[in-house]
């Protein structure tokens, strides 16, 4: 029987395996960042050091200060010295403050081509399913699964089961990466992909850039799915050529040929299958604190009525928490503020795509934009997008994790709306007692001029 | 890590679905060294009115009754989103032992297992009729050796649980231990490994 691209990748890692599925996997790529200093911490305990220190990586970005703040709270800035430190004593390559190469580790990875395809990579961070856009088999790991990998290389994992999500048809105008997996992740549940490993197949995912693929893998953990994979093609060849980390000259021509193979047989059997149109749809937003809650921007904030009855507690709480009326319609909810960045949508392509809009108008509401990296940054300043932002009232902002998560200082004040172009819209996860709707960049830049949440294909060419 | 064989403790009900590990712990606090410890971050929001002050009257966990539960009953994908092993470490550091829900976040259920916190995949129908007493405490025990749970009536309900994990915990052992014993397959391995495909190493 055929055999899946995850099967490839997890059979060509295996050191040891047990009967029920348990092995132990070998890991290509090992990224740390600011916030994995307590599995330094017990790897010390353990009395272990690194065992391969030149597989390990490590980014300054939950912690980071993304403008000069006189009042920001120095046990932040102690987290990205302590990575440094720990970085230093263990002999590991790491990228901090004013670092040419710095960036959100999902951001940076991929970019800087330490994401290869058919490379086993974890990171002690949920949103490492991003790198799977590569081809790479990657997934977020906690501290204490940090701590193992930094002290022998290696992971114990149950192995998964499968699930092939095929997209095909156009997407529309205004419709991108984010709108497909938020509309995915409605569709399959915010558990719906808890055990597996999705992978996206079908022509709208070939005909995707890299950028937009990387958006899609990110936010496959919001589905529950730890990992989601693309199988490489020639945009993923192209696109690594020449980056700093990845192989060069021949050794890179020849791991080309060894990734030309990294693709599902023609006959191998998922567990599971899913199909999506993606010409049928529009652009998405969140209205609740699971991303789960995602709905067309042409739709409404589901009433009453509309849920069942055992759901009906949690549906007031959210209700009551995210400040709405049931039944009013999306593009009537007032914002406070605007973010746009995070992991899942800070890259160049992303902020194209938001300058675009900012061109239209000029912001109602306080809007930051936070570049995923210190390349994302001078490209993009280098293309004059910065002055296209700060014309509009944008902010422009310095590299780094910022308001998605909330762990360094920038926060949405409790009881504020923000239009938020990251991954989570849990209660509390921009800061206590924020209100968070998810959508696309293009979206929140069209937020930001109108001050509501707005459907960008009726913006276009009608604000001057 | 904490072992774990049997445990009989009063059981809380959180009937929401999605509980993230935000909810559990906020991440404002993740900067805190182990040692420092979690008990009073646990469900910080939930918990504590915005001020943090003063305890919501609405939380289960703040009610008297409840508040020396050591076993936690949820709905579906407790323990969704960030990977953060600090959700772990605030539920145990509070004093609970054991988690039960229809199922969980991948990364927190791995996490739990490592940690000394029994994370019991359980269908719904099963802890809707273990939970039925609602009104008074609910008393379970679980029993790690026979896979089981108990209430005071006599219900009792198996489930499952992998023996590697199983052994891991009633020995109290970490991965780490496990691991080192495969030493050498590891070297042979990674030498193999690592000449079949050069181009993992960066120029």
């Amino acid at each position: 029987m055929g055999r899946t691209l995850f099967d490839k990748i997890w059979e060509s890692h295996i050191i040891a395996e047990r009967e029920n599925g348990m092995a132990l996997l070998f890991i290509d790529r090992h990224l740390v960042h600011d916030a994995t200093a307590q599995a330094f911490d017990q790897l010390r305990l353990e009395g272990k050091e690194v065992r391969r220190p030149e597989l390990t990586f490590g980014m300054a970005d939950h912690y980071i200060a993304t403008h000069h703040d006189p009042n920001r709270d120095p046990v932040h800035e102690q987290m990205v010295t302590t990575l440094a430190e720990n970085a230093h004593e263990q002999g590991i390559t790491s990228f901090g403050a004013g670092d040419e190469y710095q960036g959100i580790v999902h951001v940076a990875g991929p970019e800087l081509g330490l994401t290869l395809p058919g490379a086993l990579l974890v990171c002690g961070d949920s949103h490492t399913s991003t790198h799977g856009a590569l081809g790479a088999l990657a997934f977020g790991i906690g501290a204490s699964e940090v701590t193992h990998v930094l002290a022998t290389q290696t992971l114990w994992q149950q192995r998964p089961k499968t699930m092939r999500i095929r997209i095909d048809g156009e997407l529309g105008p205004q419709v991108s990466a984010k709108d497909l997996i938020l509309t995915i992740i409605s569709t399959i549940g915010a558990n719906g992909g808890t055990g597996y490993v999705i992978e996206y197949t079908g022509k709208t995912i070939s005909d995707l850039s890299i950028e937009s693929r990387l958006t899609l893998c990110n936010m496959s953990i919001e589905a529950g799915a730890r990992a989601g994979m693309i199988a490489p093609d020639e945009t993923t060849f192209s696109y690594l050529k020449g980056k700093r980390f990845a192989p060069q000259g021949e050794l890179f021509e020849h791991a080309v040929e060894m990734w030309r193979g990294l693709k599902s047989d023609d006959d191998a059997s998922y567990d599971k299958e899913v199909a999506i149109d993606a010409g049928k749809l529009a652009p998405t937003v969140t209205w609740g604190n699971s991303p789960e809650t995602a709905l067309p921007i042409t739709g409404h904030i589901p009433s009453l009525n509309e849920i069942e009855s055992n759901k009906l507690e949690q549906y007031n709480a959210t209700i009551e928490y995210m400040g709405l009326a049931p039944g009013a319609m999306l593009t009537s909810l007032k914002i406070d503020q605007v973010f746009i960045g995070s992991c899942t949508n800070s890259r160049l392509e992303d902020l194209r795509e938001a300058a675009e809009i900012a061109k239209l108008g000029s912001a109602k509401v306080p809007t930051i934009v936070v570049p995923g990296s210190q390349q994302v940054r001078q490209q993009a300043e280098k293309e004059g997008l910065h002055e296209i932002f700060q014309k509009a009232s944008f902010e422009w902002r310095e590299p780094g994790c910022s308001m998605c998560v909330a762990m360094n200082g920038d926060s949405v004040p409790s009881g504020a709306r923000c239009a938020s172009t990251s991954n989570r819209n849990f209660a509390g996860r921009q800061g206590p007692g924020s209100r968070t709707h998810l959508m696309s960049p293009a979206m929140a830049a069209a937020a930001a001029i109108t001050g509501h949440l707005t459907d960008v294909r009726e913006l276009e060419g009608n604000i001057c | 890590m904490l072992a774990f064989t049997e445990h009989c403790g009063q059981a809380l009900r959180l009937p929401w679905e999605n509980i993230d590990t935000d909810q559990i712990i906020p991440a404002r606090y993740l900067h805190r060294p182990r040692n420092a410890g979690y008990r009073e971050q646990l469900f910080h929001d939930l918990r504590f009115t915005p001020d943090g002050k003063q305890p919501r009257v609405d939380f289960p966990l703040n009610d008297p009754t409840k508040a020396e539960s050591s076993i936690l009953v949820s709905g579906k994908n407790f323990g969704c989103g960030s990977s953060r092993e600090h959700a772990v470490w605030a539920l145990l550091d509070y004093g609970f032992r054991v988690v039960i829900a229809p199922d969980f976040g991948d990364i927190f259920f791995n996490n739990s297992l490592k940690n000394g916190l029994l994370a019991i995949r359980l269908d719904e129908r099963s802890i809707e009729a273990l939970m039925q007493n609602e009104g008074e405490p609910t008393i379970l025990t679980v029993d790690l050796p026979q896979q089981s749970i108990t209430t005071r009536s006599g219900l009792r309900y198996e489930f499952e649980i992998d023996p590697y994990r199983k052994e891991a915990l009633l020995n109290g052992e970490s991965d780490i231990q496990m691991t080192f014993r495969l030493y050498d397959e590891i070297t042979k391995f990674e030498t193999r490994y690592i000449k079949d495909n050069p181009w993992i190493y960066t120029p």
